[in-house]
């Protein structure tokens, strides 16, 4: 009884070490895999229209919504010690620092990363893959790798968007609507926010989470069981395990960024 | 025909995603003013320098005119030695001009302020400013304002 869920233990965890491993070396041989770039670009460009332009809208959004948000709260925090000239610094540092990069990447996770996971296990189940490899079309290159350089370029120039609607949106409310000064508003933006430290740092880290949402979704969509509730499933663990990557590896590399200061 | 509007697209796309990035260094850092035009360095020590910082602004009349771009301390004399990166169109500093630690407002960062002096010749790359006036720090002040008070009570 007891020997036996000791067994299960030891069982799930040895699973759990090989399907890291198994990630990492499907990870490997997509990189690695010899690519015709020439045929590759129009697929790339495919992909980036269906990862990043589907995802603008919902992006523009949330960002908009998130800086006035980020306006009115920092509004009435700051106000109360009349500081709500530093409206600027704060909503810029917060937004180009933290939630522009983490934020873009949960929704990136969500619209692009599941859709990708369900694309990638229909053709699984329905024997497409089997199908190319028959026809001796490697569906790494041809399906796999297209996807994984397409998102990878998508989600850093998403977040960029981010960044400039939601300051934007918070400018709207605290400079518009609440009536902070607009010279001391951005100046003091102007003073705080270092272009290679704050923007290019926020730009690099939602370049890591992009990596780390394609390669789960890839990897869930590629290997998922080849039947309806191993699609959902595998669907549900690419939104669950991308957005943990995301907010774990956030604080890690924050960390080690500013551990430099 | 398909493919070239998809092209399009991912062109706009990409456009306005470097738009954004044209925006955030102009519009919102300090990229233009930091990256424009000669700098030189001058360096000044000081025997303490409080909460002064890298990129701390250096100022003369309250216009910012450079950045401390290195802090160090002297093994020798155990003074602050602070390299302060100047902007290359104000070339004309005298040369015996003084430089002293404030702080912007009661609680805010520190800067170096630069006061001219009268000397006929200029600061030039590699000089050292050799008037300089430490930071205030406000607890040594707090504690002479006491000791101040309490012996003149007990006098």
């Amino acid at each position: 009884m007891n020997n036996s869920r000791l067994l299960r233990v030891g069982q799930q965890s040895l699973s759990l070490i090989a399907d890291m491993g198994h990630a990492g070396l499907f990870l490997w041989s997509v990189i690695t895999s010899r690519i015709p770039w020439r045929r590759i670009v129009p697929l790339i460009s495919e992909q980036l229209y269906r990862a990043g332009i589907m995802s603008l809208l919902i992006t523009i959004l949330a960002g908009f919504f998130i800086g006035m948000v980020v306006g009115l709260q920092g509004f009435h925090t700051l106000q109360k010690f009349s500081a709500e000239q530093a409206l600027g610094k704060l909503l810029a540092l917060s937004i180009v620092r933290e939630l522009g990069p983490v934020i873009a990447a949960l929704l990136f996770a969500g619209r692009a990363g599941s859709s990708l996971t369900a694309e990638l296990g229909l053709m699984a189940t329905t024997d497409q893959l089997s199908a190319m490899r028959m026809l001796g079309v490697n569906p790494l290159w041809r399906v796999v790798a297209p996807r994984f350089w397409g998102a990878l370029i998508a989600l850093p120039l998403l977040t960029l968007i981010f960044d400039v609607v939601a300051i934007y949106g918070g400018s709207l409310v605290g400079v518009d609507w609440l009536g902070v000064d607009r010279g001391a508003f951005w100046s003091g933006m102007q003073s705080v926010v270092e272009f290679g430290g704050d923007v290019m740092n926020g730009v690099l880290k939602s370049g890591v989470f992009a990596f780390l949402i394609v390669w789960i979704s890839l990897y869930q969509g590629y290997f998922c069981e080849p039947n309806a509730k191993g699609m959902s499933i595998a669907t549900t663990k690419t939104v669950v395990y991308g957005s943990l990557a995301v907010l774990a590896f956030d604080f890690i590399l924050t960390a080690l960024v500013m551990g430099g200061w | 025909m398909k493919s070239k509007s998809l092209y399009v697209a991912v062109g706009l796309f990409l456009i306005v995603a470097f738009a954004s990035l044209v925006i955030l260094a102009f519009q919102m850092t300090d990229f233009s003013s930091t990256h424009t035009g000669k700098t030189y360095r001058v360096t000044a020590a000081f025997t303490n320098i409080g909460n002064l910082k890298m990129r701390s602004p250096v100022r003369i009349a309250g216009v910012t005119i450079g950045r401390v771009s290195d802090i160090e301390l002297n093994k020798k004399t155990f003074q602050a030695e602070v390299t302060i990166r100047i902007s290359g169109d104000v070339d004309h500093i005298p040369s015996d001009s003084s430089a002293s630690i404030l702080t912007a407002g009661l609680l805010g960062a520190n800067y170096i302020s630069i006061t001219p002096g009268y000397e006929v010749t200029n600061l030039a790359s590699g000089d050292a400013i050799e008037t300089t006036h430490s930071a205030l720090i406000l607890e040594k002040l707090i504690g002479k304002l006491i000791y101040k008070k309490t012996s003149k009570e007990s006098s």
